[in-house]
């Protein structure tokens, strides 16, 4: 018998304090954990999304709206900005620019975003082709690794995309598009989407405007998918990604000659992400005072029960006593209970994160474009733990020193 | 094997209680007899050193436990006596059996299953010895008790009115097993009570007068 399955007894012989107490330190904890684990993953995420991209040039609005739509993928287009205006952007050569990438925008697969671009967006993500090729030809479609999965589509395959960003039957596009490439998974948003040529997503609007206005003309998809894309003076695009060839104050200018002088706008992500953490912190701010909140009462809890045990046990603990048990002895069974019940509550709590964060993300994966894991352990949950188990002790200190001056002699007397 | 000399315990500051000499040898009997408020109790909390007196010496085995000083007087009262109080406390998260154990362990002698049903067996509570103690009747409970006390061997054994909530049938046999077990580990016994049925049973006996300095 010893002190250990002493003091684990002791607690297992009251369920249902047990259970209030370790439940109250499981949600406290818990709660904490799940806050490290959102907060670290989803900045991760965006951070590993942003990819080099210095600066984003997209149709005036929101500029975050802009860099959520073209670079995380979850919001929609502020509009489109013609290539004209585009153009001097896109140009080859550019003293300052290293890449621009185009993006259109508009179209999904059951979900998933199809992207017309360059090839240009497969260096910037470091993203590589797994099984086939990259999109050449109009209608021609390389997809993310978790698209693949998911959607079980392989090389070959065909699909019809659907206007909008939420799958919808009744918004079908004709025209079929063919699988000729899958991507290798690499952790960044490019998982999540369809990448096509820019004039693909052209000729979806094409076909969809001659439909209503019901002059079927033959489409003449291949003739031109060679043709430089500033070419294209009168067309559109969603955005362009730009990576500069280094940063400094011409670069600088640059954003802000855009916004002052077109009618387009440019956003920087770095600035821009770091005003979103920002204003989510305030939210998780709140969240974590919350659960420290819940955390002190459950330690106020456990100091309680353990309080109110001793009343109970003073004569049982006197027993020990007399039964050779010293008073170092009865102070540590007391702290043993506090550190099992602070030390159970706490893995409870971890193990409740964790569990919920892997259902979660099921749910996160649409709204974030994003897989997140709930099996990853950060060196944060260590603290937590430590955290846990000075809750345990200091709850369990007042009671133990008690337990320890236990007067046997009295304590016995009363009987 | 069990001696007192001018035992003296002051409660409140002026309460004085003055014990009369004792001189038990080994093996024998003793019943000591006095009022409430004659402070018994208090003696045997002297004897078993949970109490310390403030004046005079106990003597256990030859060791003076005045000299015995925090976990060492803890120890050696686990090890040499065993002390069955008038209401028996058991650790209530605990069987029976376990309970017996965990006075083993407290007293630093080996765990032995053996001896803790070969015991119970004896006091007549072997199948009660996975049950939680306060699903015991008193008489079972005052035998588990017996058991208690008897099992590390110790040197003395003290009782403190360990009949008086029992009635007449289970008083006897609560007694007479005492009495035994005592004798089969040839231990020292003193009961201290002011049950008058017990006096048939006790040849050695001391009388606590009522009047001790200034009770209150």
């Amino acid at each position: 018998m010893s002190l250990f399955q002493l003091s684990w007894k002791n607690l297992t012989n009251k369920p249902l304090s047990l259970a209030l107490n370790l439940i109250l330190f499981a949600l406290g904890t818990g709660l904490i954990s799940l806050l490290l684990l959102l907060s670290t993953q989803l900045q991760e995420k965006f951070d590993k999304n942003l990819a080099g991209i210095d600066l984003v040039i997209g149709a005036k609005g929101s500029p975050l709206q802009l860099i959520l739509c073209s670079m995380y993928h979850v919001d929609t287009p502020t509009g489109n900005i013609s290539i004209k205006e585009a153009k001097p952007f896109m140009r080859q050569g550019h003293p300052l620019i290293k890449l621009a990438v185009p993006l259109s925008m508009g179209d999904n697969y059951e979900n998933y975003r199809i992207v017309g671009t360059t090839h240009d967006i497969l260096s910037l993500y470091n993203a590589e082709v797994k099984e086939g090729k990259k999109w050449e030809k109009t209608w021609e479609a390389t997809i993310g690794a978790a698209v693949a999965a998911d959607l079980g589509l392989k090389i070959g395959d065909q699909f019809q995309s659907s206007h909008g960003f939420a799958s919808d039957m009744d918004m079908a596009h004709d025209g079929d598009f063919v699988v000729v490439g899958i991507l290798k998974p690499n952790g960044s948003v490019v998982d999540q989407l369809i990448l096509t040529n820019t004039q693909t997503i052209w000729a979806v609007h094409e076909h969809a405007a001659e439909a209503i206005s019901d002059t079927i003309i033959a489409h003449d998809a291949h003739a031109d998918d060679f043709k430089p894309l500033i070419e294209y003076e009168d067309r559109e695009i969603t955005s362009l990604l730009i990576q500069f060839k280094s940063r400094n104050y011409m670069t600088l200018n640059m954003g802000r000659s855009i916004n002052e002088n077109t009618d387009m706008q440019a956003a920087m992500p770095a600035f821009e992400i770091n005003r979103l953490y920002a204003n989510m912190g305030v939210g998780v701010d709140a969240l974590q005072a919350l659960a420290f909140a819940i955390i002190l009462v459950s330690g106020l809890s456990i100091f309680i029960s353990l309080f109110s045990s001793l009343k109970e046990r003073r004569y049982e603990l006197a027993l020990m006593r007399v039964m050779g048990a010293s008073r170092s002895r009865l102070f540590f069974l007391i702290i043993l209970e506090g550190l099992l019940l602070a030390v159970l509550g706490c893995v409870l709590g971890l193990l409740l994160s964790h569990g919920g964060m892997t259902i979660l993300s099921g749910f996160m994966k649409d709204a974030y474009r994003y897989a997140f894991s709930g099996w990853v352990f950060l060196k944060e949950e260590w603290i937590l733990l430590a955290a846990a188990l000075g809750i345990g002790i200091i709850a369990a200190v007042i009671p133990a020193i008690m337990a320890g001056k236990t007067d046997i002699s009295n304590t016995l007397a009363e009987g | 094997m069990l001696q007192t000399k001018a035992l003296q315990y002051t409660y409140d500051g002026h309460n004085q209680l003055h014990f009369p000499d004792i001189d038990c040898k080994k093996g024998e009997q003793w019943l000591l007899l006095g009022q409430s408020g004659s402070g018994k109790t208090t003696l045997l909390h002297l004897l078993g050193g949970l109490l310390s007196p403030n004046t005079g010496v106990v003597n256990i085995d030859g060791t003076n436990i005045a000299s015995l000083k925090g976990s060492a007087l803890d120890r050696f009262r686990g090890q040499r006596v065993g002390i069955i109080f008038q209401k028996p406390h058991f650790v209530k998260s605990l069987t029976v059996e376990e309970n017996l154990l965990l006075a083993q362990q407290l007293a630093g002698a080996p765990a032995s299953k053996s001896r803790i049903r070969e015991l119970l067996e004896r006091l007549n509570v072997g199948h009660k010895s996975r049950s939680k103690p306060d699903r015991l009747s008193a008489g079972e409970q005052q035998r588990v008790a017996i058991a208690r006390a008897l099992v590390n061997q110790p040197a003395i054994i003290l009782a403190d009115e360990p009949t008086s909530a029992l009635d007449d049938v289970n008083c006897n046999e609560v007694i007479h097993l005492l009495e035994e077990q005592a004798a089969a580990v040839s231990a020292t016994l003193l009961v201290v009570t002011h049950d008058s049925r017990l006096k048939a049973a006790f040849r050695n006996q001391i009388q606590l007068s009522s009047l001790q300095g200034n009770p209150s």
